[in-house]
């Protein structure tokens, strides 16, 4: 066969192909060591030297020509099957995923930790103390003696006479003073008890106790961080006042209040129709507990602040409810994931 | 506290409305709770007088009034009220009248009968929750005058909250005297006018315990009528203070008690045997209360007694023998200071708290009792009638309270409030809050007065410069707080971590109160000594949890009883037992699973959880303190026999458990389907490794598979063990690929597949060397385990 005939039967056979399988065939057919093409290579060596260039030129050029439309051919077939493959690869990709799902902490958790994030921020140490207290560190140290009428308010579940569940997370603030000097500057987040149960009470809720010992630090130091404290929970620039108040461990004490964020201070139910929330008490620390702790009260002040934690985490989730808290119902526990 | 605004506004009126008034209290400390109207908002009624009444002839229960309300002719109103008669004046709705709830009154016709009005009880007024009967006003109430006039009703009740160092604002005397110091101007005390003594006996009154009771003072009042009326006036402020009148005596010692703080009483003279006397108890003698209950005296309670018996609980309560009644006709009144310490206690011991005890406990002005017995005098002789003998006083100086001048240094009030404040501004402060105020080198020097318990030191005296100069009209300081570098201990794993991982495997946090139903914790943990709560709020809650399980099994039944039956949960917290005689309060750590593996789906096969789903999350917990533990079959009482496990850490301390739920408890506690728990002691699980580099190897690492047969009882954990007790460096792990029963090996064994990854770090293992470990460790398998190969 001359040059030409071959390449015309090359291109032929090449338009028949269907697969990438026959056009392997074809391609070895051809271009391989025993094909048309290097059949006809091989017999230019009888040729005459002065023929041999030219023939070889015409040769080249034929079989340049099929390889390119070889190749050619090649990448459709291969686009092809790409094509294919990915149609038949296509999933459903609106169905949900496998696998184990996800579970998530309790609210009040969630609440602990926003409020240890933005007090560690600033270096206050995260301290806990026991659930089970004395009479002495949750009562008489503070200022609390037997007979006070603020015991009365405490409503104290007692083992015996001198032990008790924590009324508040106060004790704590004389475990640390008790072994460290100032400057403190401490949280004591926790459980605490009230022996008081009804729609607005649990007999066991949360709370966070902070305080701060150091030299020259004044009431208006509290009122700042309680401010920055309030703003940074409900990341809003809410409306804060201070109200005069009472708590024997504290002189002088403060009640602070919220704007209401569930009514926008309009009044509400859950405000009582004044506008406002009570959220924590505070104060300068009583110059008695000082005493009980051996810190020289005219060196140092401080303050302390309390928080109810349940409180908090309701009016920030808009939870209406106490009691689910301790439920443990999923249905409510799913909702903070 | 509540008080008619009213009232308050008699002794001081402040040019600002109600809310500004309740705002300046709030912000003063004396936080105002509510304020509610003296009554509900209605209209057209007026005070009518019943001149006739005739039986309705349809109606067995009703009457057919004629009502004269001050108009050209009376009106007909049909009434079923049984307190109905000739000559009662009576609140009268008039038609067009509307009531409370909006209730508006018409022209009606009772069985036939015309009505024009109605004639209304109190609490068809809105001014009590109940009634028994119409309204009955004073004999001299004048017909025709609108009701809400002749009550004064358009008034504002505040109830305020006081704290406990404020028993000075126990009184609306109390609270005139802060509202006039807030704004800056006089009040006006209740003006005493004596009543002239016209008898000459007196009760005599000794006092045996001058300490508990510095000043006692008594007087007799003869011949009072006890069935003359309580004034509407005073009916109407007692009313809105919460207290209903109780006849003459009574209303007024409650009125002055409200009015200026001071509680009083009144004895029925005729009851009384010889001297009165104030004294401790007894032990064995018993005194009757006015509210019925009988207590027990010891040595410790202070009472009023005669020569015969215990009269009154002193400061908290009278007793029924000397009760005033219907027919009591001379009195005896006592006003007397008791010190606070032996009044504080009291009252809680015998489970009582009366507003006398309330008052004495934080402490009562001592110079007060003079004014207040003089004034309750002319009170019950206005009102009852009588003669007033001589007042009896006997006082012990020494005991009476003194106010002490108290330091203030002015660079305190800098220190403490963090404002420097003008001399003369703290001097106007204190003199306005009624102080006696003496200026020294360093600042002041400060003598509070009588009614001021709570002012004991410089620091009490600061709280009251910055409440009057206002806590909101204080800076708010951007605290500059010392630095210091932040610590971060690492051979401590966080809790928040573990939770973390928990949370990452599907686990819900739960939190359940610390006690529990000690019926559960008996099945659950029979064997620990558990911590009792004395004075528990119920049964189900009267335990100290000594497992986290006790809650987390309540709560997961919480939610298998409402349709979920899938539930993992997890809890953080403390948990308390006894231990030789001591209280542990021990951190943990628990988990409970129940239901499938996975959530209902499409892409997993499902099936129902089981004991290595949950040792994995175990595991992966552990995994974290980079420490190995050991899990040991084991019995638990709450636990499957054989589907439990100790753990132990490296040094053989008890970490935790981990197992099934006992199939008898499981039935017992209600659960349909397997419930699995661990409970892990907090303190030794987050002990964290500190990581320690081993050099890599070079050398490739070669596998050998070994299928050894073994008797059941076998544990994988023993295999382990004893190959790593051959104490061949070269091997770097042990997998366990496949355990296999059935065809091939005999019952009573197991085909346990596993796998040893050799590699050396100096050089490549050989075929020779490894030939020669895997028989070793064969041939130790063989000998302690009697392990063979598989064929």
């Amino acid at each position: 066969m001359t040059i030409e005939e071959i390449l015309t039967q090359s291109l032929q056979d090449l338009e028949k192909v269907a697969d990438l399988n026959q056009l392997n065939q074809v391609r070895v057919a051809y271009l391989g060591k025993k094909g048309a093409f290097s059949l006809k290579m091989k017999e230019l060596g009888k040729l005459d030297p002065d023929k041999r260039r030219e023939v070889g030129q015409l040769i080249n050029a034929a079989r340049n020509e099929f390889q390119a439309k070889l190749e050619a051919s090649k990448i459709a077939f291969e686009n092809q099957a790409l094509a294919e493959r990915l149609e038949n690869e296509a999933i459903d990709v609106t169905l949900p995923g496998r696998g184990q799902s996800i579970g998530g902490l309790h609210p009040i958790t969630i609440t602990l930790r926003r409020i240890e994030e933005i007090f560690a921020g600033v270096g206050f140490k995260v301290v806990e103390g026991p659930e089970i207290e004395d009479d002495y560190h949750n009562f008489e140290a503070l200022n609390i003696p037997e007979h006070h009428p603020a015991r009365a308010m405490h409503d104290t579940f007692y083992f015996d006479a001198h032990t008790v569940l924590r009324t508040h997370t106060s004790p704590v603030q004389i475990r640390v003073m008790e072994n460290q000097k100032p400057p403190l500057k401490v949280i004591a987040p926790g459980r605490v008890y009230r022996c008081d149960s009804d729609i607005t009470h649990t007999p066991m809720f949360h709370q966070v106790e902070g305080f701060l010992v150091d030299e020259n630090v004044s009431f208006v130091d509290l009122k700042g961080v309680v401010y920055e404290f309030l703003r940074a929970f409900f990341e809003k620039d809410i409306q804060v006042r201070f109200r005069p108040s009472y708590f024997p461990f504290t002189e002088p004490s403060a009640e602070v209040d919220i704007e209401c964020v569930m009514c926008g201070s309009k009044g509400c139910r859950v405000c009582s129709q004044t506008g406002w929330l009570e959220v924590m008490g505070c104060g300068m620390i009583h110059p008695e507990v000082f005493n009980a702790v051996n810190i020289d009260s005219d060196e140092y002040t401080g303050f302390a602040f309390g928080m109810g934690v349940e409180r908090l985490a309701m009016l920030r989730y808009g939870i209406n409810d106490l009691r689910l808290f301790f439920e443990n119902d999923l249905k409510f526990l799913e909702q903070f994931n | 506290m509540q008080i008619s605004e009213a009232w308050l506004r008699e002794l001081v009126n402040p040019p600002v409305s109600t809310g500004q008034l309740v705002e300046q209290l709030t912000m003063a400390g004396l936080e105002v709770a509510s304020v509610l109207p003296a009554a509900a908002d209605f209209s057209g009624v007026v005070i009518g007088e019943v001149l006739s009444v005739e039986q309705h002839p349809n109606a067995d229960k009703l009457n057919i009034c004629m009502v004269e309300v001050g108009k050209s002719e009376p009106l007909q109103i049909v009434c079923g009220a049984s307190n109905v008669r000739p000559g009662l004046k009576v609140p009268t709705a008039l038609i067009g009248a509307v009531l409370p709830g909006d209730f508006k009154i018409k022209k009606s016709k009772l069985r036939g009968e015309l009505s024009f009005g109605m004639l209304c009880s109190e609490k068809e007024l809105g001014l009590a929750e109940d009634a028994d009967g119409l309204m009955e006003l004073s004999p001299n109430a004048p017909v025709g005058k609108n009701i809400r006039e002749y009550l004064a009703l358009n008034d504002s009740i505040i109830e305020v909250d006081l704290t406990p160092n404020r028993a000075d604002c126990l009184s609306v005397e109390g609270i005139a005297r802060e509202v006039a110091v807030l704004n800056r101007m006089e009040w006006s005390r209740t003006k005493i006018d004596s009543v002239p003594v016209t008898l000459d006996e007196t009760q005599s009154v000794a006092v045996e315990n001058t300490t508990a009771c510095p000043r006692y003072l008594g007087r007799l009042i003869k011949n009072v009528n006890v069935n003359a009326a309580t004034p509407v006036w005073m009916q109407e402020k007692l009313r809105r203070s919460g207290l209903r009148s109780l006849g003459p005596l009574v209303d007024v010692t409650n009125y002055v008690l409200l009015e200026m703080g001071q509680p009083l009483h009144a004895f029925d003279a005729d009851k009384l045997h010889g001297t009165v006397t104030v004294r401790m108890g007894k032990l064995n003698e018993k005194l009757p209360l006015l509210n019925d209950q009988i207590i027990d005296l010891d040595e410790d309670v202070l009472v009023i007694a005669d020569e015969h018996q215990p009269l009154a609980l002193a400061g908290v309560m009278g007793g029924s023998i000397t009760a005033v009644s219907d027919a009591t006709q001379n009195v005896f009144l006592e006003c007397a200071y008791f010190a606070p310490e032996s009044i504080a206690g009291k009252a809680r011991q015998f489970g009582l708290h009366t507003d006398s005890s309330h008052r004495f406990e934080r402490g009562v002005d001592s110079t007060m009792q003079h004014r207040a017995i003089e004034r309750a005098t002319r009170l019950i002789v206005d009102i009852t009638g009588g003669d007033a003998g001589p007042i009896t006083e006997v006082v012990t100086e020494a005991t009476l309270p003194k106010r002490l001048p108290v330091v203030l240094r002015k660079n305190r009030i800098e220190g403490i409030l963090g404002i420097t404040l003008p001399n003369e501004e703290v001097t106007d402060i204190l003199q306005r809050l009624g102080m006696d105020v003496c200026t020294n080198p360093d600042g002041w020097e400060i003598t509070p007065p009588g009614f001021r318990f709570d002012i004991a030191i410089e620091a009490d005296l600061i709280e009251e410069i910055g409440r009057i100069y206002g806590y909101n009209n204080l800076p708010d300081h951007q605290l500059l707080m010392r630095a210091e570098l932040g610590e971060a201990p690492e051979a401590v794993l966080p809790i928040n971590k573990i939770k973390d991982i928990l949370v990452a495997k599907g686990y819900q946090e739960a939190i359940t109160y610390s006690f529990v139903d000690e019926k559960i914790q008996q099945l659950i943990a029979p064997d620990d000594q558990p911590i009792f709560l004395k004075n528990p709020i119920s049964a189900d809650m009267s335990v100290m949890r000594t497992s986290l399980w006790c809650g987390l099994i309540k709560a997961a039944s919480h939610n298998t009883n409402r349709q979920q039956n899938r539930v993992r949960l997890f809890e953080n917290g403390l948990k308390f037992f006894q231990k030789n005689g001591e209280t542990v309060q021990s951190k943990s750590i628990a988990g409970l699973v129940l239901g499938n593996i996975f959530n209902e789906q499409w892409g997993e096969e499902n099936r129902a959880v089981d004991f290595f789903d949950i040792k994995a999350n175990v595991e992966a917990i552990i995994a974290l303190t980079g420490y190995q533990v050991f899990f040991n079959a084991a019995q638990h009482p709450a636990l499957h026999p054989g589907q439990a496990a100790k753990i132990l850490t490296e040094d053989k301390r008890l970490l935790g458990w981990l197992g099934m739920l006992h199939p008898t408890l499981e039935k017992q506690l209600g659960f349909e389907q397997n419930v699995f728990l661990f409970e892990l002691d907090q303190d030794l699980l987050t002990k964290k490794k500190i990581p320690h580099f081993e050099e890599l190897s070079k050398f490739p690492s070669v596998r050998r598979d070994l299928a050894l047969i073994v008797e059941e009882k076998i544990t994988a954990g023993a295999i382990k063990k004893c190959i790593d007790n051959c104490a061949i460096e070269v091997i770097q792990d042990i997998v366990i690929f496949d355990i296999y029963r059935g065809q091939g090996v005999e019952n009573g064994f197991k085909s346990i597949a596993l796998a040893l990854f050799l590699q050396d770090n100096k050089q490549t293992l050989t075929d020779t060397k490894i030939d020669a470990i895997v028989t070793e460790v064969l041939a130790k398998l063989k000998n302690q385990l009697s392990a063979r190969l598989r064929d």
